[in-house]
């Protein structure tokens, strides 16, 4: 069993006793601990279980790379899945759980597809849930769904907050190993700005465990001397998680994991921006490929060596090391140098020889050259080990009781950060890895290499291995089958050569196929002995085979970190017109219109929406009603060449409006599709105002900076986006003008202020413009006020209106009186596909005007064909009213076995004005096509029928905005 | 997340800061051109592996739409200048030259 060990830890603090819960026992450990730590000293081998065939799993590795301890951690608002108990320091009343096994750990119900495990092979998901085609949707999916994935997603409100800041340095050291403290210390003794990260709670990396008392001496001192610089920067617990272009790196601070509900943030994600990046991110240890090496008790020596003498923890009385190269013979010498036995280290090469190789027989280990594991012994732990010849084929030389397993395939240098970014690889066969090619770095800005590898990380200092990819060489398929390459995602050295079999060359499709190297692995452990199982079995090498994608990031960072403070209310800014508390106060339904918030309607009483749209429409029709339109976009266009530049802008002619006057305009881009609309008023002889829709008003005031500046930056024009500086106030209505005229000031009468101009001048004692413009087909006029006094403008408007009924408005009943106008609407009438010409409003383009922007693309002959899908208004024969995107159907199928279409419907309401559905859309033949009828698709899968009338339902002749 | 220098107010700009108009240089074709000049200058973009002319507004900046002389392979940028400009600066031109001499030029 494993236990604590009386005497040694290094990080470890034996006065301080930590208490913690593993699946509801109560278990204690001390400070310095990572929960993998005070698993194993509390025997706790069995940790989780596996993907796909819910096998019993240990913990292998010490760190970043642990495929199988992922955990629940917590509870309630700060649970989080898939914690690594690696990386997770113990802290008091810590809660930790496994995960993936139903409905306990011991005994899991799943473990039944291990015994088919002869059933579901690699690319398994591909090949059994093809047919029949419904059962995937049925029975499939949801089967699926059921069983698979890690720890279940929390579904609360996260209670931790989270944070992100900035940093700029010259030199970033990723890794607070010696080669890392080194190269920061050199950096900072030229006096660069340099930025240090750990991702453990420790400096000195494998160092503290691996090195002798003078490497622990000059990690202190080095810590210590880097601290006194003012131009060093360093951070513990800080993973860097990315390197992306021009030098960004994303890390990940672990600020408060292990003292949750300090007060502290959780998590604190660095946007950093270095000029160049030193990657001291050192080497992983492999595993090697033998029958039951996902067995609890498994490990790697590297990681048996780190709970030993780091820790102080025993992985058990008896461990047998295996290897292929020179490195794990420090695991045995510190195993026995403990008080432990190691009963064999089974050595896969022909020759050992060597300083280690004789100290541990000094020690009076065994050491079994050329053997190999054929099969480990046990099922939820260790048991024994039966040896073979590497060189044969599996036939049992002898069998040795123990407890644990420390094995090493070899080191791989952590190039995650080199390759990010495109950084490429060079196969070094001696030392049998891939490390970074420093001839093709990743480039920054000024196209030098921008990463450099240090240490282990560019594969300085490892043990040379000797290749040996699969134990015993010659194993038939009975152990191929339980020799695990991924352990996170279930795939053994028998689905990568089946996948290979299937014709699956590229790496990249094995991945896939297989699941290698997928998740939070990306690379770590399964890796290299994927690849070269894949080389053996196309008779390749592995450069040739190459190495999968390295992506970011090196370990997960919670979605709460990459969040930051953008959630809730803050999630992104959200704009309010100087009414909107007005809005609030009277029960406003609002609706998102891009940042802003618009009243949708606003109810009374116990309405509904449809019945508050109804009420406001019929009561602007009979009264009067007030629209808040303030985010209607208003561009200043000012300038001796302003009003050429509009005359290319729209379509119509603006340079000739009169002085004072208003004039509707439309805008499209050089493809000729319609994208803007609106009313343009000229101010005085060298400045007009542009309204765009509330939407577009950014979008064009940069389209025409576009043009101003990239295209005709000898012209004479200035553009100010004003669109916040006022508040602006529909009144329409058959009593608007009484309303103005209860406010007393500027002349509202039909002779001093006809349709289409507008005048300033005072309302109620304010400054202000009024338009004298309407999209609800009533008298109407638009009042724009500077956006300070537009609540107060707004108040006085209700008050003095209220004699007459006024009643605010909100978006929805503006759409619907429009429509009953059959006025056009960019986004509902427009998808980015349509030219004026489609919507009848070719009286709004220019016939004489040599150019505009869009005017050569509407000259294609394609736009002009006859069978185009032109405006026309439709009304049921029922009086119903038409689905939103309904399709008006044609004779015949086409090629997919649908109905063949002839037009869709684009605007569609229920009229409260004329008590029937009514419909704008396009159909082929436009209003050529006036009395015939037609069907509409409708979602519930019949048709409903329908009239092509004019799109215009109310007031054809404007007498009601006429007055 | 590339920086560019803004030769407007001097930035050192970086990607978020930044809105992309794809390929600089292009020349327009209005009422009067052939459909296939229009076409071209329409949709046929360039797509260069290596050196590749840019426009960028520095539009949470100063406003400024600049151009941006850029290797989209190994994203070494080679210089920015003003939109104002008909072609790239020969003192550009020579810089990429020098740094590529296998580049056919703009």
């Amino acid at each position: 069993m494993s236990t604590r060990l009386a005497r040694g830890g290094r990080l470890i603090d034996r006065t301080k006793a930590v208490g913690f819960s593993f699946n509801g026992k109560q278990m204690r450990g001390f400070a310095g601990d990572t929960l993998a730590a005070a698993l194993l000293a509390n025997d706790q081998m069995l940790v989780g279980r596996s993907f796909k065939y819910h096998r019993p799993r240990g913990i292998v590795a010490s760190g970043a790379e642990e495929p199988n301890a992922l955990m629940n951690m917590g509870v309630g608002g700060r649970f989080e899945p898939n914690q690594r108990a690696t990386t997770t320091e113990v802290f008091e009343g810590l809660r930790a759980t496994s995960q993936n096994h139903w409905p306990s750990l011991e005994f899991d119900v799943g473990v039944v597809n291990n015994l088919a495990a002869r059933f579901l092979p690699g690319g398994f998901y591909y090949k059994t849930f093809m047919y029949p085609r419904a059962a995937w949707k049925h029975v499939f999916e949801p089967i699926i769904r059921k069983s698979a994935g890690l720890g279940r997603a929390p579904k609360g409100h996260d209670s931790d907050r989270y944070e992100q800041a900035y940093a700029f340095c010259d030199i970033l050291v990723a890794g607070g190993g010696m080669a890392g403290l080194q190269a920061a210390l050199t950096a900072g003794q030229a006096g660069k700005r340099v930025l240090i990260l750990e991702q453990t709670a420790h400096w000195g990396g494998r160092a503290i465990i691996d090195g002798d008392d003078a490497a622990r001496e000059w990690i202190a001192a080095t810590v210590q001397a880097l601290g006194a610089m003012d131009n060093v920067r360093m951070r513990l617990r800080c993973m860097a998680a990315g390197v992306y272009d021009h030098g960004y790196v994303l890390a990940d601070e672990k600020v408060a994991d292990h003292t949750p509900g300090d007060g502290r943030p959780k998590h604190r994600l660095w946007r950093i921006r270095a000029e160049r990046i030193i990657a001291a991110t050192g080497a992983i240890e492999r595993p090697l490929s033998f029958a039951g090496n996902d067995i609890p008790g498994v490990m790697l020596a590297s990681a048996v060596r780190d709970y030993v003498v780091g820790f102080g923890v025993s992985p058990g009385d008896r461990t047998v090391v295996v290897t292929n190269n020179d490195d794990a013979y420090h695991t045995a010498i510190a195993l026995v140098e403990a008080g432990l036995a190691v009963p064999c280290i089974v050595d896969a090469r022909a020759q050992a020889s060597g300083a280690l190789v004789d100290r541990a027989r000094a020690l009076g280990i065994r050491v079994e050259q050329g053997r190999a594991i054929a099969k480990v012994r046990g099922g939820k732990r260790v048991t024994g080990v039966a040896l073979c010849m590497q060189a044969g084929e599996g036939a049992i030389l002898a069998e040795i009781a123990c407890e644990a397993v420390a094995m090493s395939g070899g080191w791989s240098p952590v190039v995650h950060l080199w390759s990010h970014c495109g950084g490429k690889l060079v196969w070094d066969e001696a030392q049998g890895h891939f490390r970074p090619d420093a001839t093709r770095p990743p480039t920054g800005h000024d196209g030098a290499g921008m990463v450099v590898c240090v240490g282990a990380a560019n594969g300085e200092g490892l043990a040379q291995p000797e290749p040996v990819w699969i134990m015993p060489q010659g194993a038939g398929t009975a152990l191929k089958t339980k020799m695990w390459l991924d352990y996170q995602n279930d795939v053994k050295v028998s689905d990568v050569q089946l996948a290979a079999r299937e014709g699956y060359e590229s790496v990249e499709h094995t991945k896939r196929y297989t699941t290698l190297g997928m998740a939070t692995d990306q690379g770590k452990l399964s890796n290299i002995n994927g690849l070269a199982v894949l080389a053996g079995a196309l008779n390749s090498t592995i450069p040739q085979v190459g190495t999968t994608t390295f992506r970011p990031p090196y370990t997960p960072v919670v979605f709460g970190a990459l969040a930051g403070e953008s959630r809730g209310e803050i999630f992104q800014p959200m704009r309010g017109t100087p009414i909107h508390a007005w809005h609030e106060a009277h029960g406003a339904y609002f609706e998102p219109v891009g940042l802003w918030r618009r009243p949708y309607c606003f109810p009374r009483g116990g309405e509904n929406h449809a019945q508050a749209v109804e009420r406001e429409i019929l009561n602007t029709r009979a009264n009067v009603g007030l629209l808040d339109a303030s985010t209607l976009g208003k561009i200043i266009v000012k300038g001796p060449d302003a009003g050429r530049f509009l005359d290319m802008l729209y379509t119509g002619v603006m340079s000739t409006l009169g002085v004072g006057k208003c004039r509707y305009g439309l805008m499209c881009n050089e493809n000729g599709f319609l994208s803007d609309d609106g009313v343009v008023i000229r101010l005085s002889e060298d400045s007009w105002l542009c309204h765009t829709t509330t939407g577009g008003a950014d979008r064009i005031h940069a389209h025409m900076e576009d043009w101003l500046q990239c295209e005709w930056w000898d012209w004479q024009v200035y553009t100010a986006n004003v669109t916040e500086q006022y508040a602006q106030i529909a009144v329409a209505g058959p009593k608007a003008r009484k309303v103005l005229e209860a406010l007393g000031g500027i002349d509202v009468s039909a002779e001093a202020m006809p349709f289409m101009t507008f005048a300033d001048g005072v309302l109620g004692g304010m400054p202000v413009r009024v338009h004298r413009i309407s999209f609800s087909g009533e008298l109407s006029y638009e009042i724009a006020v500077a956006a300070g006094q537009g609540r107060a403008l707004w108040d006085r408007l209700v008050e003095a209106g209220a004699a007459f009924g006024v009643m605010p408005y909100g978006t929805e009943a503006m759409h619907i009186m429009r429509a009953e106008k059959g006025f056009v609407m960019i986004g509902d009438e427009t998808d980015g596909t349509v030219v004026p010409q489609d919507l009848n409003l070719g009286w709004a383009i220019s016939k004489k005007k040599a150019d505009y922007l869009g005017k050569r693309g509407q000259e294609r002959a394609y736009l002009a064909r006859a069978d185009r899908w032109k405006l026309a208004g439709f009304e049921t024969l029922d009086g119903s009213v038409i689905p939103d995107g309904a399709y008006i159907i044609a004779e015949g199928m086409n090629g997919n076995g649908q109905r063949n279409t002839q037009g869709r419907v684009t605007s569609t309401y229920y009229s409260p004005t004329l008590k029937k559905g009514i419909a704008m859309g396009l159909i082929v033949g436009g209003l050529d096509r006036m009395g015939d009828q037609v069907e509409f698709n409708t979602v519930a899968g019949g048709t409903v029928r329908a009239r092509v009338v004019d799109p215009v339902f109310y007031d054809k002749e404007g007498v009601q905005q006429n007055v | 997340m590339l920086t560019l220098e803004c030769p407007y107010c001097g930035v050192k700009a970086e990607e978020t800061e930044l809105a992309p108009g794809y390929e600089a240089h292009l020349k327009r074709h209005g009422p009067g051109s052939t459909d296939e000049a229009f076409e071209a200058y329409m949709f046929a973009r360039k797509n260069p592996k290596g050196v590749h002319f840019e426009r960028w507004r520095h539009a949470y900046g100063c406003g400024k739409w600049f151009l941006a002389a850029r290797d989209t392979a190994t994203l070494e940028v080679f210089g920015t200048y003003p939109a104002q400009s008909s072609g790239p600066p020969a003192e550009l031109i020579e810089k990429i030259k020098a740094k590529r001499p296998d580049w056919k030029g703009f």
